[in-house]
């Protein structure tokens, strides 16, 4: 009985093996191709920032001038625009987005469900670029002549909303962004909703929860995983967003109270100004504030699956 | 077990959650719930035809048949869950207490008609705020009262000296078969006058079965209790009357003993002695 199977599994086995190793290596190179990547893109990133790090130290992180005439490079103002128009842009988008992705996950009718979604969707592919222009013809006017002078009489008392209405500065730069992240916010959202098992919400119903107990207080909780990385893809598209910002921020390298006032964004300053920095210590210095921007994120997305993590060690593991 | 007099006084002082005090279970002449007629329909699909049953107070009911009988979307018609399920449609009526359930407010009506289901379904939540959620959302208990009443859930359904060390961690962290005596404890800690056991021990080990039988057993002396399952032999063991549907028809109504041992009709017969289903 067992002799001819001994005969027949080597050829099996031989034949077997042969596409394996083939799959396996080219599976391989191409996995090793992300690392590969990543680490060119630091050494450029970091050879390329050389003569800059070298004139000015951690001066630059914390320096508030950028003056190209006389060679003064500070990264302060670009970081400072970059992270407030990014948390503009969630402290709008999150809200608004869940909302979205609750009614349409939730409460709407299926066919008016599908259509939304998939408008949504189509919002988010549009690129940026068409939002920058959109900005400059809708939002800017509309910030001037009524958010602006609205916000200055009701809450002109704080800091944050006094000067100029100009238009263009850090809010117009949340608002643009915030309306291109709400498309991510509410695709990735929905889904994680729309995935959380019939049996939780069943649970919920017959415990005598209403509608909306259900959905806030078990639903979003069971999807709060999706949701988390819908607001972290949103970060990420803000922090580097630079056509559009470009176009609103008012590229002004000034650290500023007030968000209506015009600003200046990392992503921005390097757009603008790469093709036209002659000299070596400019060039490095916009090739620096790349290697910000880059760590930014990378520091950004540690601090979130930290969040990730902490919140889902207690009470709420998934088996 | 001195079950009774601890919860009976309870459900008459309970408030619902709109402040007005819940209306006093009234000693009434018909059964605890009456089904008359019921058709019940997912989309064009007819599941239930004409049913009619009615389930007596202090009565462990169990409903037997083949898969796809209808036994478990008669069920979820009782506490009225299946209204989530789209295009669906019941027609005929069901009385809790005399009461159309359709006529009652339906958060109220699931509070008084708990339900335990197929699968294990805690919560993604501490072994503690999956009990204290129904006690919340019912408004049900204050803080302090919160401990006290989770931990007498808990006993109710023999799971507190599994547990009692371990309250705040996950729910996820226990067994399946105490995942499901949690979510027992869960359905009664809001004092339910009736619990629905949908095919509770499907997916259990025969240990955790036995619990959940004897369990059974105790509750019926504090509510109306009715099971879908699949095994006959726990129909046999755990209900006072039973009832066999077939193709979505009740076939036949009796007491569980009589109908194990003395089918009226033929095709209950043929199910209870192995020869279909």
């Amino acid at each position: 009985m067992a002799t001819p199977l001994v005969v027949e599994t080597p050829v099996i086995r031989r034949q077997t093996q042969a596409g394996d190793i083939v799959a396996r290596w080219v599976v391989t190179v191409f996995a090793a191709s992300i690392l590969f990547v990543t680490a060119l893109l630091v050494y450029q990133l970091w050879t390329g920032s050389a003569p800059s790090r070298l004139k000015s130290g951690f001066g630059f992180l914390t320096s508030t001038q950028w003056n190209p005439v006389t060679e003064e490079f500070g990264a302060l103002p670009f970081i400072y625009g970059t992270v407030l128009t990014s948390v503009l842009a969630l402290l709008i988008s999150v809200p608004l987005g869940l909302g979205a992705a609750i009614y349409l996950a939730e409460l709407a009718p299926a066919r008016l469900s599908d259509a939304l979604t998939f408008l949504v969707e189509l919002l988010a592919a549009i690129p940026s670029v068409i939002y920058g222009v959109l900005a400059i013809f809708a939002v800017v006017p509309l910030m001037r002549s009524h958010v602006e002078p609205f916000l200055k009489s009701s809450l002109g008392f704080l800091p944050l909303f006094k000067g100029p209405s100009l238009g263009v500065g850090f809010l117009t730069a949340g608002v643009v962004l915030s309306i291109m992240t709400v498309p991510y916010i509410v695709s990735v959202s929905r889904e994680s909703l729309l995935a959380v098992p019939r049996e939780q919400r069943e649970a919920a119903l017959a415990l005598g929860a209403t509608r909306w107990e259900m959905v806030w207080q078990v639903v979003v909780p069971y999807a709060k995983l999706g949701i988390f990385g819908s607001i972290f893809l949103s970060l990420a598209r803000a922090l580097g967003e630079t056509m559009a910002v470009t176009m609103v921020i008012g590229n002004d390298p000034k650290i500023r109270a007030s968000l209506l006032a015009p600003g200046y964004s990392i992503a921005a300053v390097i757009a603008n100004e790469f093709s036209e920095a002659t000299g070596a210590t400019y060039q490095a210095a916009l090739v620096e504030l790349g290697l910000i921007l880059f760590v930014l994120t990378i520091i950004i997305n540690a601090v979130a699956r930290l969040m990730i993590a902490a919140t889902t060690r207690k009470g709420s593991k998934r088996s | 077990m001195s079950t009774v007099p601890d919860y009976a006084p309870e459900s008459k002082t309970a408030q619902d959650r709109k402040g007005a005090p819940l209306p006093t279970p009234t000693p009434a002449p018909g059964p605890k719930l009456r089904a008359t007629n019921v058709n019940f329909f997912y989309g064009t699909f007819q599941a239930l035809y004409d049913i009619s049953l009615d389930m007596q107070e202090h009565l462990v009911t169990a409903l037997i048949g083949p898969s796809g009988c209808g036994k478990s979307t008669f069920l979820r018609n009782l506490n009225r869950i299946n209204d989530t399920v789209r295009n669906s449609r019941m027609e005929g009526k069901i009385l809790l207490d005399n009461e159309d359930v359709r006529e009652v407010d339906v958060t109220n009506l699931r509070r008084r008609v708990g339900m335990v289901f197929q699968r294990p379904n805690p919560f993604p939540k501490s072994i503690f705020e999956n009990i204290a959620y129904g006690l919340k959302i019912n408004g049900m208990a204050k803080r302090s009262e919160m401990r006290d009443k989770v931990e007498r859930s808990l006993r109710r359904a023999a799971l507190w000296d599994e547990v009692k060390d371990k309250l705040h961690e996950s729910a996820y962290a226990l067994s399946g078969g105490q995942q499901q005596r949690l979510c027992i404890a869960r359905a009664l800690a809001v004092n339910p006058e009736v619990l629905l056991l949908d095919e509770p021990c499907s997916a259990l080990d025969p240990v955790s079965t036995a619990k959940i039988e004897e369990l059974m057993l105790q509750l019926r002396s504090s509510c109306t209790v009715a099971i879908v399952t699949h095994n006959m032999q726990q129909a046999a063991r755990v209900s006072d009357v039973t009832a066999f549907l077939l193709e979505g028809k009740l076939i036949e109504c009796r007491p569980t003993a009589q109908l194990f041992t003395n089918p009226a009709d033929p095709r209950t017969e043929a199910y209870i002695t192995g020869r279909f289903g």
